[in-house]
Protein backbone atom coordinates (compact mmCIF):
# COMPACT_ATOMS: atom_id res chain seq x y z
CA UNK A 1 0.00 0.00 0.00
CA UNK A 2 1.10 3.28 -0.36
CA UNK A 3 0.52 6.47 1.71
CA UNK A 4 0.89 9.89 0.00
CA UNK A 5 0.96 12.41 2.97
CA UNK A 6 0.99 15.21 0.84
CA UNK A 7 -2.35 13.75 -0.18
CA UNK A 8 -3.90 14.73 3.14
CA UNK A 9 -2.84 18.39 2.90
CA UNK A 10 -4.05 18.28 -0.73
CA UNK A 11 -7.06 17.51 0.31
CA UNK A 12 -7.76 19.88 3.41
CA UNK A 13 -8.88 22.77 1.55
CA UNK A 14 -11.96 20.85 -0.53
CA UNK A 15 -12.40 19.49 2.68
CA UNK A 16 -12.58 22.49 4.87
CA UNK A 17 -15.01 23.74 2.28
CA UNK A 18 -17.46 21.61 3.69
CA UNK A 19 -16.65 22.44 7.09
CA UNK A 20 -19.02 25.50 6.14
CA UNK A 21 -22.12 23.20 5.91
CA UNK A 22 -21.24 21.27 8.80
CA UNK A 23 -21.00 24.24 10.79
CA UNK A 24 -24.07 25.55 9.22
CA UNK A 25 -25.95 22.30 10.18
CA UNK A 26 -24.41 22.17 13.50
CA UNK A 27 -25.32 26.40 14.86
CA UNK A 28 -29.05 25.90 13.42
CA UNK A 29 -29.90 22.44 14.84
CA UNK A 30 -27.95 23.45 18.06
CA UNK A 31 -30.33 26.44 18.62
CA UNK A 32 -33.68 25.21 17.32
CA UNK A 33 -32.68 22.07 19.78
CA UNK A 34 -31.96 24.15 22.73
CA UNK A 35 -34.87 25.86 22.17
CA UNK A 36 -37.07 22.98 21.98
CA UNK A 37 -35.51 21.53 24.43
CA UNK A 38 -36.54 24.57 27.13
CA UNK A 39 -40.21 23.80 26.17
CA UNK A 40 -39.67 20.18 26.33
CA UNK A 41 -38.04 20.10 30.25
CA UNK A 42 -40.78 22.66 31.38
CA UNK A 43 -43.27 20.19 30.36
CA UNK A 44 -42.02 17.65 31.98
CA UNK A 45 -40.30 18.71 35.36
CA UNK A 46 -44.29 20.97 35.26
CA UNK A 47 -46.14 17.83 37.23
CA UNK A 48 -48.91 17.71 35.20
CA UNK A 49 -49.25 14.97 33.35
CA UNK A 50 -50.98 15.80 30.18
CA UNK A 51 -47.70 17.83 29.65
CA UNK A 52 -45.04 15.71 31.00
CA UNK A 53 -46.07 12.07 29.40
CA UNK A 54 -46.14 13.89 26.24
CA UNK A 55 -42.37 14.99 26.78
CA UNK A 56 -41.51 11.89 28.60
CA UNK A 57 -42.83 10.17 25.57
CA UNK A 58 -40.87 12.53 23.02
CA UNK A 59 -37.48 12.34 24.80
CA UNK A 60 -37.77 8.50 24.69
CA UNK A 61 -38.07 7.96 21.13
CA UNK A 62 -35.95 10.44 20.08
CA UNK A 63 -32.89 9.08 22.47
CA UNK A 64 -34.23 5.51 21.97
CA UNK A 65 -33.52 5.94 18.21
CA UNK A 66 -30.39 5.74 15.92
CA UNK A 67 -30.24 9.39 14.50
CA UNK A 68 -29.83 7.97 11.08
CA UNK A 69 -32.46 6.16 11.49
CA UNK A 70 -34.61 9.73 12.38
CA UNK A 71 -32.66 11.16 9.61
CA UNK A 72 -33.86 8.62 6.81
CA UNK A 73 -37.46 8.59 8.14
CA UNK A 74 -37.55 12.29 7.95
CA UNK A 75 -36.00 12.93 4.01
CA UNK A 76 -37.18 9.00 3.16
CA UNK A 77 -39.94 8.50 4.97
CA UNK A 78 -42.24 12.01 4.59
CA UNK A 79 -41.50 12.19 1.33
CA UNK A 80 -44.10 8.71 1.02
CA UNK A 81 -46.81 10.77 1.67
CA UNK A 82 -49.10 11.81 -1.14
CA UNK A 83 -50.02 14.55 1.33
CA UNK A 84 -47.07 15.66 2.51
CA UNK A 85 -45.94 16.14 -1.10
CA UNK A 86 -49.43 18.36 -1.79
CA UNK A 87 -48.72 20.54 1.44
CA UNK A 88 -46.74 24.16 1.61
CA UNK A 89 -44.43 22.07 3.84
CA UNK A 90 -43.17 20.05 0.91
CA UNK A 91 -41.60 23.52 -0.07
CA UNK A 92 -39.16 22.54 3.30
CA UNK A 93 -39.16 18.79 3.57
CA UNK A 94 -37.80 18.31 -0.01
CA UNK A 95 -34.92 20.05 0.77
CA UNK A 96 -32.10 17.36 2.79
CA UNK A 97 -30.47 20.52 4.01
CA UNK A 98 -33.88 21.24 5.78
CA UNK A 99 -34.49 17.46 6.32
CA UNK A 100 -31.41 17.51 8.07
CA UNK A 101 -31.83 20.45 10.69
CA UNK A 102 -35.24 19.30 11.55
CA UNK A 103 -33.88 15.74 12.37
CA UNK A 104 -31.25 17.13 14.03
CA UNK A 105 -33.11 19.41 15.87
CA UNK A 106 -35.61 17.45 17.16
CA UNK A 107 -32.81 14.91 18.66
CA UNK A 108 -31.26 17.33 19.95
CA UNK A 109 -33.91 18.91 21.69
CA UNK A 110 -34.65 15.31 23.46
CA UNK A 111 -31.25 14.79 24.50
CA UNK A 112 -30.73 18.57 25.68
CA UNK A 113 -34.45 18.23 27.62
CA UNK A 114 -32.45 15.52 29.43
CA UNK A 115 -29.66 17.20 30.53
CA UNK A 116 -31.21 20.56 31.55
CA UNK A 117 -33.40 17.88 33.62
CA UNK A 118 -30.34 17.15 35.62
CA UNK A 119 -29.33 20.25 35.83
CA UNK A 120 -32.27 21.89 37.62
CA UNK A 121 -32.68 18.31 39.98
CA UNK A 122 -29.06 19.15 40.57
CA UNK A 123 -29.73 22.42 42.42
CA UNK A 124 -30.19 22.40 46.12
CA UNK A 125 -33.61 21.92 47.52
CA UNK A 126 -32.05 24.43 50.34
CA UNK A 127 -32.44 27.35 47.72
CA UNK A 128 -36.11 26.88 47.11
CA UNK A 129 -36.53 26.77 50.61
CA UNK A 130 -34.87 30.34 51.35
CA UNK A 131 -36.68 31.66 47.79
CA UNK A 132 -40.39 30.46 49.39
CA UNK A 133 -39.52 31.76 52.91
CA UNK A 134 -38.59 35.47 51.16
CA UNK A 135 -42.13 34.99 49.13
CA UNK A 136 -40.71 34.44 45.68
CA UNK A 137 -43.10 32.95 43.63
CA UNK A 138 -42.45 29.68 41.92
CA UNK A 139 -42.17 31.26 38.47
CA UNK A 140 -39.45 34.23 40.39
CA UNK A 141 -37.94 30.87 41.61
CA UNK A 142 -37.17 29.52 38.54
CA UNK A 143 -36.44 32.23 36.79
CA UNK A 144 -33.75 34.30 39.27
CA UNK A 145 -32.71 30.77 41.43
CA UNK A 146 -33.17 27.69 39.43
CA UNK A 147 -32.34 28.71 36.21
CA UNK A 148 -28.76 30.45 36.40
CA UNK A 149 -27.77 27.64 38.28
CA UNK A 150 -28.72 24.38 36.33
CA UNK A 151 -27.62 26.30 33.55
CA UNK A 152 -24.28 25.94 34.99
CA UNK A 153 -24.49 22.48 35.91
CA UNK A 154 -25.44 21.68 32.53
CA UNK A 155 -22.63 23.07 31.00
CA UNK A 156 -20.30 20.54 30.54
CA UNK A 157 -23.37 17.81 29.40
CA UNK A 158 -24.10 19.63 27.06
CA UNK A 159 -20.79 20.25 25.93
CA UNK A 160 -20.85 16.48 24.97
CA UNK A 161 -24.07 16.58 23.42
CA UNK A 162 -22.66 19.36 21.16
CA UNK A 163 -19.23 17.60 19.97
CA UNK A 164 -21.78 14.19 19.45
CA UNK A 165 -24.35 16.48 16.97
CA UNK A 166 -21.25 17.82 15.30
CA UNK A 167 -20.23 14.27 14.98
CA UNK A 168 -23.41 13.33 14.09
CA UNK A 169 -23.84 15.93 10.99
CA UNK A 170 -21.62 13.49 8.91
CA UNK A 171 -24.80 11.42 8.51
CA UNK A 172 -25.84 14.22 5.94
CA UNK A 173 -23.68 12.68 3.38
CA UNK A 174 -25.92 10.03 3.04
CA UNK A 175 -28.85 11.57 1.73
CA UNK A 176 -27.27 13.55 -1.44
CA UNK A 177 -25.07 16.87 1.07
CA UNK A 178 -21.61 17.51 0.79
CA UNK A 179 -20.94 18.20 4.12
CA UNK A 180 -17.10 17.49 5.32
CA UNK A 181 -17.44 13.99 5.21
CA UNK A 182 -19.71 14.26 1.48
CA UNK A 183 -16.67 16.25 -0.07
CA UNK A 184 -14.59 13.58 1.53
CA UNK A 185 -16.33 10.90 -0.16
CA UNK A 186 -16.29 12.21 -3.54
CA UNK A 187 -12.67 12.88 -2.88
CA UNK A 188 -11.87 9.39 -2.75
CA UNK A 189 -13.98 8.25 -5.22
CA UNK A 190 -12.04 9.90 -7.72
CA UNK A 191 -8.31 9.20 -5.50
CA UNK A 192 -9.09 5.96 -4.32
CA UNK A 193 -7.58 7.03 -1.13
CA UNK A 194 -9.37 6.65 1.45
CA UNK A 195 -6.42 6.97 4.42
CA UNK A 196 -5.25 10.41 3.64
CA UNK A 197 -8.46 11.86 2.56
CA UNK A 198 -10.08 10.86 5.45
CA UNK A 199 -7.70 11.47 8.32
CA UNK A 200 -7.53 14.73 6.27
CA UNK A 201 -11.43 14.64 6.98
CA UNK A 202 -10.49 13.90 10.89
CA UNK A 203 -8.04 16.66 11.18
CA UNK A 204 -11.16 19.56 10.32
CA UNK A 205 -13.74 17.81 12.57
CA UNK A 206 -10.74 17.99 15.26
CA UNK A 207 -10.38 21.62 14.33
CA UNK A 208 -14.25 22.19 15.23
CA UNK A 209 -14.14 20.11 18.18
CA UNK A 210 -11.48 21.97 19.65
CA UNK A 211 -13.40 25.35 18.82
CA UNK A 212 -16.41 24.15 20.53
CA UNK A 213 -14.05 22.79 23.71
CA UNK A 214 -13.00 26.23 23.52
CA UNK A 215 -16.22 28.07 23.60
CA UNK A 216 -17.94 25.47 26.53
CA UNK A 217 -14.33 25.84 28.74
CA UNK A 218 -15.62 29.66 28.27
CA UNK A 219 -18.25 29.70 28.71
CA UNK A 220 -18.15 27.41 32.22
CA UNK A 221 -15.71 30.00 33.35
CA UNK A 222 -18.14 32.57 32.81
CA UNK A 223 -20.91 30.71 34.84
CA UNK A 224 -18.55 29.87 37.53
CA UNK A 225 -17.35 32.95 38.60
CA UNK A 226 -18.78 32.56 41.90
CA UNK A 227 -17.96 29.30 42.38
CA UNK A 228 -14.24 29.55 42.74
CA UNK A 229 -13.32 31.35 46.00
CA UNK B 1 -59.42 34.31 57.59
CA UNK B 2 -58.04 37.23 59.80
CA UNK B 3 -58.29 36.80 63.24
CA UNK B 4 -57.71 40.19 65.39
CA UNK B 5 -59.25 39.33 68.25
CA UNK B 6 -55.99 36.69 69.42
CA UNK B 7 -53.19 38.82 71.09
CA UNK B 8 -50.82 36.77 70.07
CA UNK B 9 -48.19 37.48 67.21
CA UNK B 10 -47.46 33.42 67.03
CA UNK B 11 -50.48 30.72 68.32
CA UNK B 12 -50.28 27.14 67.72
CA UNK B 13 -53.34 25.30 68.81
CA UNK B 14 -53.06 21.56 68.61
CA UNK B 15 -51.05 21.48 65.26
CA UNK B 16 -50.12 18.54 64.17
CA UNK B 17 -47.95 17.21 60.97
CA UNK B 18 -47.46 13.73 59.76
CA UNK B 19 -44.90 12.18 57.31
CA UNK B 20 -46.92 9.37 55.36
CA UNK B 21 -47.54 7.25 58.34
CA UNK B 22 -45.30 9.42 60.64
CA UNK B 23 -46.63 11.66 62.76
CA UNK B 24 -43.69 14.56 63.44
CA UNK B 25 -46.28 16.76 65.56
CA UNK B 26 -48.53 15.60 67.90
CA UNK B 27 -50.61 18.27 69.12
CA UNK B 28 -48.29 21.18 69.79
CA UNK B 29 -49.87 24.08 71.29
CA UNK B 30 -47.99 27.22 71.45
CA UNK B 31 -48.67 31.32 72.00
CA UNK B 32 -46.11 33.54 71.43
CA UNK B 33 -46.51 37.00 72.02
CA UNK B 34 -45.11 40.52 70.19
CA UNK B 35 -41.65 40.43 70.86
CA UNK B 36 -41.20 37.55 72.87
CA UNK B 37 -37.87 35.52 72.23
CA UNK B 38 -38.52 31.48 72.35
CA UNK B 39 -35.65 29.50 72.50
CA UNK B 40 -36.73 25.48 70.99
CA UNK B 41 -34.43 22.33 71.88
CA UNK B 42 -34.22 19.26 71.97
CA UNK B 43 -33.08 15.97 70.59
CA UNK B 44 -32.45 15.59 67.17
CA UNK B 45 -35.77 14.81 65.31
CA UNK B 46 -38.13 15.62 67.91
CA UNK B 47 -40.15 18.18 65.82
CA UNK B 48 -38.28 21.58 66.06
CA UNK B 49 -37.72 21.88 62.41
CA UNK B 50 -41.06 20.89 61.53
CA UNK B 51 -42.72 23.18 64.00
CA UNK B 52 -40.99 26.62 62.34
CA UNK B 53 -41.24 25.06 59.37
CA UNK B 54 -45.50 24.99 59.76
CA UNK B 55 -45.28 28.39 60.96
CA UNK B 56 -44.26 29.97 57.85
CA UNK B 57 -45.48 27.04 55.68
CA UNK B 58 -42.82 25.72 53.76
CA UNK B 59 -44.14 22.55 55.75
CA UNK B 60 -48.34 22.04 55.89
CA UNK B 61 -50.05 21.24 59.10
CA UNK B 62 -52.38 18.88 58.90
CA UNK B 63 -54.55 19.59 61.88
CA UNK B 64 -55.04 22.23 64.32
CA UNK B 65 -54.93 25.72 63.63
CA UNK B 66 -51.82 28.14 63.20
CA UNK B 67 -52.25 32.09 63.66
CA UNK B 68 -49.67 34.39 62.50
CA UNK B 69 -50.27 37.94 63.54
CA UNK B 70 -53.58 37.80 62.84
CA UNK B 71 -53.49 35.79 59.66
CA UNK B 72 -54.71 32.07 60.04
CA UNK B 73 -52.68 29.61 57.55
CA UNK B 74 -55.44 27.88 55.64
CA UNK B 75 -54.41 26.73 52.05
CA UNK B 76 -55.32 30.30 50.73
CA UNK B 77 -52.10 31.45 48.72
CA UNK B 78 -53.28 34.87 49.38
CA UNK B 79 -52.82 34.15 52.97
CA UNK B 80 -49.34 32.46 52.77
CA UNK B 81 -48.00 34.77 50.90
CA UNK B 82 -49.39 37.76 53.58
CA UNK B 83 -47.80 35.06 56.54
CA UNK B 84 -44.70 34.90 54.47
CA UNK B 85 -44.09 38.94 54.11
CA UNK B 86 -44.10 39.10 57.98
CA UNK B 87 -41.74 35.67 59.25
CA UNK B 88 -38.20 36.11 57.75
CA UNK B 89 -36.44 32.16 58.41
CA UNK B 90 -32.72 31.82 58.63
CA UNK B 91 -31.46 27.92 58.05
CA UNK B 92 -28.65 25.71 59.14
CA UNK B 93 -26.83 25.73 55.63
CA UNK B 94 -27.35 29.05 55.27
CA UNK B 95 -28.90 28.71 52.04
CA UNK B 96 -27.45 32.07 49.99
CA UNK B 97 -28.10 31.93 46.36
CA UNK B 98 -24.68 31.30 45.63
CA UNK B 99 -24.85 33.20 42.08
CA UNK B 100 -25.50 36.45 43.18
CA UNK B 101 -23.01 38.86 45.51
CA UNK B 102 -23.84 39.24 49.10
CA UNK B 103 -25.64 42.62 48.24
CA UNK B 104 -27.53 40.65 45.05
CA UNK B 105 -29.30 38.31 47.55
CA UNK B 106 -30.51 40.73 49.72
CA UNK B 107 -31.43 42.93 46.96
CA UNK B 108 -33.21 39.98 44.60
CA UNK B 109 -36.75 39.55 46.79
CA UNK B 110 -37.32 43.24 47.78
CA UNK B 111 -36.96 43.94 43.71
CA UNK B 112 -39.09 41.01 42.85
CA UNK B 113 -41.61 40.69 45.75
CA UNK B 114 -41.80 44.20 46.67
CA UNK B 115 -41.03 46.04 43.52
CA UNK B 116 -38.52 48.22 44.84
CA UNK B 117 -36.27 49.82 42.06
CA UNK B 118 -32.73 48.56 42.09
CA UNK B 119 -31.17 51.74 43.71
CA UNK B 120 -32.87 51.52 46.56
CA UNK B 121 -33.25 48.11 46.66
CA UNK B 122 -28.80 48.19 46.87
CA UNK B 123 -29.47 51.24 49.41
CA UNK B 124 -31.59 48.93 51.66
CA UNK B 125 -28.85 45.85 51.14
CA UNK B 126 -26.77 48.21 52.34
CA UNK B 127 -28.13 49.04 55.25
CA UNK B 128 -28.73 45.67 56.54
CA UNK B 129 -25.41 44.83 55.81
CA UNK B 130 -23.82 47.16 57.89
CA UNK B 131 -26.46 45.85 60.99
CA UNK B 132 -24.80 42.53 60.31
CA UNK B 133 -21.11 44.53 60.40
CA UNK B 134 -19.69 43.28 56.96
CA UNK B 135 -20.89 45.87 54.26
CA UNK B 136 -17.48 45.60 53.12
CA UNK B 137 -18.35 42.19 51.49
CA UNK B 138 -20.80 43.15 49.86
CA UNK B 139 -19.61 42.54 46.57
CA UNK B 140 -18.42 38.89 47.63
CA UNK B 141 -20.29 35.84 46.30
CA UNK B 142 -21.06 33.50 48.83
CA UNK B 143 -17.75 31.25 48.03
CA UNK B 144 -16.01 34.08 49.35
CA UNK B 145 -17.25 34.31 52.83
CA UNK B 146 -16.43 32.87 55.94
CA UNK B 147 -19.48 30.63 57.36
CA UNK B 148 -20.20 33.45 59.78
CA UNK B 149 -19.80 35.80 57.09
CA UNK B 150 -22.51 33.76 55.37
CA UNK B 151 -24.92 33.23 57.99
CA UNK B 152 -24.75 37.14 58.72
CA UNK B 153 -25.72 37.80 55.15
CA UNK B 154 -28.73 35.26 55.19
CA UNK B 155 -30.06 37.43 58.05
CA UNK B 156 -29.44 40.63 56.40
CA UNK B 157 -31.64 38.98 53.61
CA UNK B 158 -34.53 38.42 55.76
CA UNK B 159 -34.10 41.31 57.26
CA UNK B 160 -34.87 43.44 53.98
CA UNK B 161 -38.01 42.02 53.73
CA UNK B 162 -38.71 43.91 57.21
CA UNK B 163 -40.26 40.45 59.30
CA UNK B 164 -41.90 41.61 61.97
CA UNK B 165 -41.11 37.75 62.91
CA UNK B 166 -37.79 35.98 62.64
CA UNK B 167 -37.37 32.57 62.84
CA UNK B 168 -34.12 30.80 62.96
CA UNK B 169 -33.55 26.77 62.36
CA UNK B 170 -30.04 25.73 64.42
CA UNK B 171 -28.25 28.69 62.94
CA UNK B 172 -25.39 28.02 64.35
CA UNK B 173 -24.94 24.11 64.22
CA UNK B 174 -22.90 24.45 60.64
CA UNK B 175 -20.20 27.04 61.85
CA UNK B 176 -17.07 26.24 63.24
CA UNK B 177 -16.82 27.33 66.93
CA UNK B 178 -14.70 30.60 66.14
CA UNK B 179 -17.27 31.76 63.97
CA UNK B 180 -20.53 30.88 66.48
CA UNK B 181 -20.54 34.34 68.04
CA UNK B 182 -20.54 36.65 65.14
CA UNK B 183 -23.53 35.10 64.04
CA UNK B 184 -25.18 35.09 68.04
CA UNK B 185 -23.67 38.63 68.77
CA UNK B 186 -26.28 39.87 65.59
CA UNK B 187 -28.96 37.98 66.96
CA UNK B 188 -28.73 39.12 70.23
CA UNK B 189 -28.78 42.53 68.54
CA UNK B 190 -31.77 41.60 66.71
CA UNK B 191 -33.26 40.24 69.75
CA UNK B 192 -32.58 43.92 71.70
CA UNK B 193 -34.27 45.65 69.00
CA UNK B 194 -37.28 43.87 69.48
CA UNK B 195 -37.77 41.41 66.97
CA UNK B 196 -40.13 38.79 67.79
CA UNK B 197 -37.89 35.32 67.53
CA UNK B 198 -37.95 31.97 67.57
CA UNK B 199 -34.79 30.50 67.43
CA UNK B 200 -33.87 26.60 67.59
CA UNK B 201 -30.70 26.08 69.01
CA UNK B 202 -28.76 24.14 71.76
CA UNK B 203 -26.53 27.09 72.53
CA UNK B 204 -28.02 27.43 76.02
CA UNK B 205 -26.23 30.49 76.71
CA UNK B 206 -27.81 32.37 74.38
CA UNK B 207 -30.79 31.01 75.83
CA UNK B 208 -30.21 32.28 79.11
CA UNK B 209 -29.03 35.81 77.95
CA UNK B 210 -31.89 36.14 75.59
CA UNK B 211 -34.81 33.68 75.84
CA UNK B 212 -38.06 35.00 77.69
CA UNK B 213 -39.59 31.26 77.44
CA UNK B 214 -37.18 27.95 76.52
CA UNK B 215 -39.37 25.24 74.66
CA UNK B 216 -37.96 21.60 74.81
CA UNK B 217 -39.62 18.96 72.43
CA UNK B 218 -39.29 15.46 72.41
CA UNK B 219 -41.12 12.97 70.20
CA UNK B 220 -43.41 15.43 68.45
CA UNK B 221 -44.39 17.35 71.46
CA UNK B 222 -43.95 20.43 73.67
CA UNK B 223 -42.58 18.73 76.97
CA UNK B 224 -42.01 21.33 78.70
CA UNK B 225 -41.78 25.60 78.58
CA UNK B 226 -40.58 27.85 81.07
CA UNK B 227 -38.73 31.00 81.28
CA UNK B 228 -34.88 30.19 80.95
CA UNK B 229 -34.21 30.22 84.82
CA UNK B 230 -36.86 28.04 85.87
CA UNK B 231 -36.15 25.96 82.65
CA UNK B 232 -33.01 25.37 84.07
CA UNK B 233 -32.61 24.96 87.34
CA UNK B 234 -36.29 23.15 88.38
CA UNK B 235 -37.31 21.54 85.19
CA UNK B 236 -40.47 19.59 86.13
CA UNK B 237 -39.80 16.38 83.19
CA UNK B 238 -37.79 13.64 83.47
CA UNK B 239 -37.20 13.84 79.76
CA UNK B 240 -35.92 17.47 80.44
CA UNK B 241 -33.77 16.80 83.00
CA UNK B 242 -32.12 14.20 81.07
CA UNK B 243 -31.73 16.21 77.79
CA UNK B 244 -30.26 19.11 79.73
CA UNK B 245 -27.53 17.10 81.42
CA UNK B 246 -26.37 15.61 78.13
CA UNK B 247 -26.18 18.99 76.33
CA UNK B 248 -24.77 21.19 79.65
CA UNK B 249 -22.25 18.64 80.58
CA UNK B 250 -20.22 19.92 77.32
N1 LIG C 1 -39.79 15.75 54.58
C1 LIG C 1 -39.83 14.74 55.47
N2 LIG C 1 -40.25 13.51 55.09
C2 LIG C 1 -40.31 12.50 55.96
N3 LIG C 1 -39.97 12.60 57.26
C3 LIG C 1 -39.58 13.79 57.72
C4 LIG C 1 -39.46 14.91 56.83
N4 LIG C 1 -39.03 15.97 57.56
C5 LIG C 1 -38.86 15.52 58.81
N5 LIG C 1 -39.19 14.22 58.92
C6 LIG C 1 -39.15 13.41 60.12
O1 LIG C 1 -39.86 14.10 61.12
C7 LIG C 1 -39.19 14.01 62.36
C8 LIG C 1 -38.92 15.37 62.91
O2 LIG C 1 -37.96 16.00 62.07
P1 LIG C 1 -37.42 17.46 62.36
O3 LIG C 1 -38.56 18.37 62.57
O4 LIG C 1 -36.47 17.79 61.29
O5 LIG C 1 -36.66 17.23 63.74
P2 LIG C 1 -35.59 18.17 64.45
O6 LIG C 1 -35.52 19.47 63.72
O7 LIG C 1 -36.08 18.31 65.84
O8 LIG C 1 -34.30 17.43 64.41
C9 LIG C 1 -37.92 13.18 62.11
O9 LIG C 1 -38.16 11.86 62.51
C10 LIG C 1 -37.73 13.27 60.63
O10 LIG C 1 -37.13 12.11 60.16
MG1 LIG D 1 -33.93 20.31 62.66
Amino acid sequence: MNFEISLIWESLPKIAEGAELTVRLHLLSLVFGTVLALGLVLMRISGIAILSWPAFAYIYVFRGTPLLVQVFLIYYGLAQFEFIRASPLWIILREPFWCAIIAFSLNVAAYTAEILRGGIQGVDQGLHEAGRALGLSTSQRFIHVTAPIAIRLSLPAYGNEMISLMKGTALVSLITMYDITGVARTIMARTFAPYEIFISAAIVYLGLTWLIQRAIAHAERRFSRYVRA
Amino acid sequence: MADKTSAAMIQLDRVTKSFGSFQALKGVDLAIERGQKVVVCGPSGSGKSTMIRCINRLEEHDGGRIVVNGIELTTSVKDIDAVRREVGMVFQQFNLFPHLTAAENLMLAPRLVRKIPRKEARELAMHYLERVHIPEQADKYPAQLSGGQQQRVAIARSLCMKPEIMLFDEPTSALDPEMIKEVLDVMVELARDGMTMIVVTHEMGFARSVADVVVFMDNGEIVEQAPPQDFFHQARSERTKAFLSRILTH
